[in-house]
């Protein structure tokens, strides 16, 4: 792999001991750093002078992390690892002081640096329960307002919610790919698959191969409202949202209640229980108020471009009461609106039939949406699943715009 | 010749009329060091596919660009069949009476009949040595990426009908990502990874100097000033150091010597693309920040 490496092998075998300590505490903190990495990072420090810090940092960085979000855990982690290096100690007489807690606001992911530095407790068995999504946790108590508690699933429940999900068509057509792929019903002619058929024949051309256009679903995006007014359709949701994320690809999952919350990685887990452990983990702000304006604005601000290309759809569900009014909200509803292909709003505030939309939340919100889906009585998977699958009716939103 | 340190990578940039920081300068240099491809991603106008130009005029390379789409194929991508010329060759050697099939077959899959798209072009060992550029990766989509590990890891290409076409000097690959979607563990694993951030308010001031060298000190100073300021903001769109550069030469176009909240709000829509945006800087806000960014640039 690399080129004709200097001679001296970065000061020897202590300061290789102190790479691999490195990693470990990195690995330690949740970052998934792999044996490749380290091999990298050994690779790279004899090219670069490792009295310069930053270099080291960034050999070090380039190497063992490849994402943009765990940069800030492994400055950090890079900052306490290596600052009593020069000071003659070893690396891990320094890290028994470290105290991230010093500093007036610890900044995100210090509280995982911190279990990561702290004396190896004895062997316990592995904590399955970190979840690791983006949301960054904090080391403020206060705001894990109330864990969720979710009941056990059993298998049978697991395979009908796997069953219900196969009905699921949402009301979106798929997308004409520019790939193709070989069909003998297919418009386009494939010359290179003809062409090699016709070499059998002594190149005579005899059949004409034949390819179509691959038809494929747009990504998914489905925010998710988990505020008290919410709270009772917490377990549906998230298993509706469990049991898409696991059938369909390009899908992503965030939940809001105050605060947004990207639970993609953790809802991937296949086995529900996890994956829901890991939600209720990750999410600070369960059955508590909402700010659908926030939410949506943080939405836009952080994550629309990342995950809205590709004529994503967006699926809404929010009972649209906000704690805040309709500070913002439109705006934040405008501009998501704009950003996708489709947005579609699951509404499960109606449990009566005579329901019209006159709550100003409703009222910001309704302009903005490409079709609106009210439930009434979302006890169960089907009944959500169903009423997503609804075909579109023309002019349907126009009459709730006039209700409103 | 690929340079020797850290410092030398530095300068090969700096002669390039590129400013970088010691981190990227660090980054590049382990990725020529150690034949790795370069994995940029940052916010869109930070200069990243800058980075692909100034190394392949630095190192005398060519610059090999593979500008990534949705739907993007191998046919597009590394190589295709020249079908037109193949059925010819079939029908002339049908005319001249050759019949021996695998001759045939050999003869219509040689390298005579295979169009080089940037994939293999960059790796064809009859070609000078190349920097490959596959800008915005995260346009194309996700089975794309799955082409790319063979020639990422290996430097190679396999061609079913032809074998395998191996680099005789491995390329220089540079990577970009706007993270308009998420790139693959796969890729980022086989690359060193760099996130390219704003420059801060000294680094912006010798990009512009390079870059728009008409501007005036001050004019130049207070542009910097007022576009970190922005970057501060709670903006849609954030302005990119492309968009100071543009700012700078629409400035001097219109023959500022300094700012003024007149001149910024009539060309506020070079710096900021989202009318959003605009409407909540235009007017007293530009003023203000205007204000502070005076008193940041003053002269002493």
């Amino acid at each position: 792999m690399s080129g004709q490496a200097p001679a001296a092998a970065g000061g020897g075998g202590k300061f290789a001991g102190n790479i691999l300590t490195f990693a470990r505490l990195l690995r330690r903190t949740g970052l998934p750093v792999g044996p490749a990495d380290v091999l990298a990072a050994l690779q790279a420090v004899p090219w670069i002078d490792i009295g310069s810090r930053v270099q080291l940092r960034t050999a070090l960085g380039s190497t063992l992390i490849h994402r943009h979000e765990h940069q800030d855990l492994f400055d950090q982690a890079f900052f306490l690892f290596w600052r009593d290096l020069e000071g003659g100690g070893t690396a891990a007489d320094g890290l028994a002081g470290a105290d991230p807690a010093d500093s007036k606001r610890p900044p995100a992911g210090s509280r995982r640096l911190a279990e990561a530095l702290a004396p190896p407790d004895p062997p316990k068995p592995r904590d399955e329960s970190r979840p690791d999504t983006d949301a960054a946790m904090t080391v403020s108590d206060r705001e894990r307002l109330r864990t969720m508690d979710f009941e056990a699933m059993s298998a049978a429940e697991i395979a009908a919610a796997r069953l219900e999900i196969r009905r699921l068509t949402l009301p979106l057509r798929h997308r004409r790919t520019r790939r193709r792929r070989p069909d003998p019903a297919g418009r386009q002619i494939d010359l290179r698959a003809t062409l090699r058929a016709s070499l059998r024949q002594g190149g005579e051309i005899l059949d004409l191969a034949a390819s179509r256009r691959v038809m494929r679903p747009p990504p998914l995006v489905v925010l998710c409202d988990i505020s008290g007014s919410m709270s009772r359709y917490a377990r549906v949701l998230l298993h509706f949202l469990h049991a898409v994320a696991n059938h369909r690809d390009r899908v992503h999952s965030f939940l809001f209640g105050t605060r947004l919350s990207n639970v993609t990685r953790a809802l991937r887990h296949r086995d529900p229980e996890v994956a829901f452990q890991l939600v209720a983990h990750a999410v600070p702000d369960w059955s508590g108020g909402t700010r659908i304006g926030a939410a949506l604005g943080a939405f836009n601000q952080r994550w629309a471009r990342r995950v809205l290309a590709q004529g994503a759809v967006v699926l809404l569900v929010t009972d649209g009461l906000d704690r805040d009014g309709t500070a913002g909200l439109a705006e934040a509803m405008e501009r998501l609106h704009k950003s996708c292909a489709r947005l579609v709003w699951l509404n499960p505030l109606l449990r009566w039939e005579g329901f019209a939309p006159k709550s100003q939340g409703i009222r910001a919100m309704l302009p903005h949406v490409d079709a609106f889906r009210p439930v009434h009585n979302l006890a169960s998977l089907r009944a959500l699943v169903q009423s997503l699958s609804r075909p579109v009716t023309p002019r349907e939103m126009d009459r709730w715009r006039i209700a409103s | 010749m690929l340079p020797a340190s850290v410092a030398d990578t530095a300068s090969l940039l700096a002669a390039g009329g590129y400013v970088a920081d010691l981190a990227l300068a660090t980054t590049v240099h382990l990725a020529l060091a150690m034949r790795r491809p370069l994995f940029l991603e940052g916010e869109p106008g930070t200069g990243k596919t800058e980075i692909a130009k100034v190394l392949a005029s630095g190192l005398n390379r060519r610059l090999v660009r593979l500008q990534c789409y949705d739907g993007m194929d191998l046919a597009a991508a590394a190589y295709e069949w020249d079908h037109a010329r193949q059925l010819m060759a079939i029908r002339i050697a049908e005319a001249s009476g050759a019949a021996d099939r695998h001759a045939l077959a050999s003869d219509i899959y040689s390298r005579a009949f295979l169009q080089a798209r940037p994939l293999l072009s960059a790796i064809d060992p009859d070609m000078p040595p190349a920097v490959l550029l596959i800008d915005e990766l995260d346009r194309a989509d996700e089975p794309f990426e799955a082409f790319l590990l063979e020639v990422l890891a290996d430097f190679q290409l396999s061609i079913p009908e032809y074998g395998t076409v191996r680099a005789a000097t491995p390329p220089v690959v540079v990577i970009t990502s706007n993270r308009t979607r998420e790139v693959h563990d796969a890729i980022r694993r086989r690359c060193l990874y760099h996130w390219v951030d704003y420059p801060d308010a000294g680094r912006e001031r010798l990009i512009l100097a390079r870059k728009a060298p008409g501007t005036p000190e001050l004019l130049s100073a207070q542009i910097v000033a007022f576009v970190q300021r922005l970057r501060g903001e709670d903006l849609f769109k954030l302005p990119g150091v492309a968009e100071t550069i543009d700012w700078a030469a629409a400035l001097v176009h219109l023959d500022r010597q300094e700012l003024d909240p007149a001149a910024v709000d009539e060309t506020l829509g070079v710096l900021l693309k989202y009318q959003d945006d605009i409407a909540r800087v235009k007017g007293a806000e530009a003023a203000r920040l205007l204000g502070e960014a005076g008193t940041a640039a003053a002269p002493g």
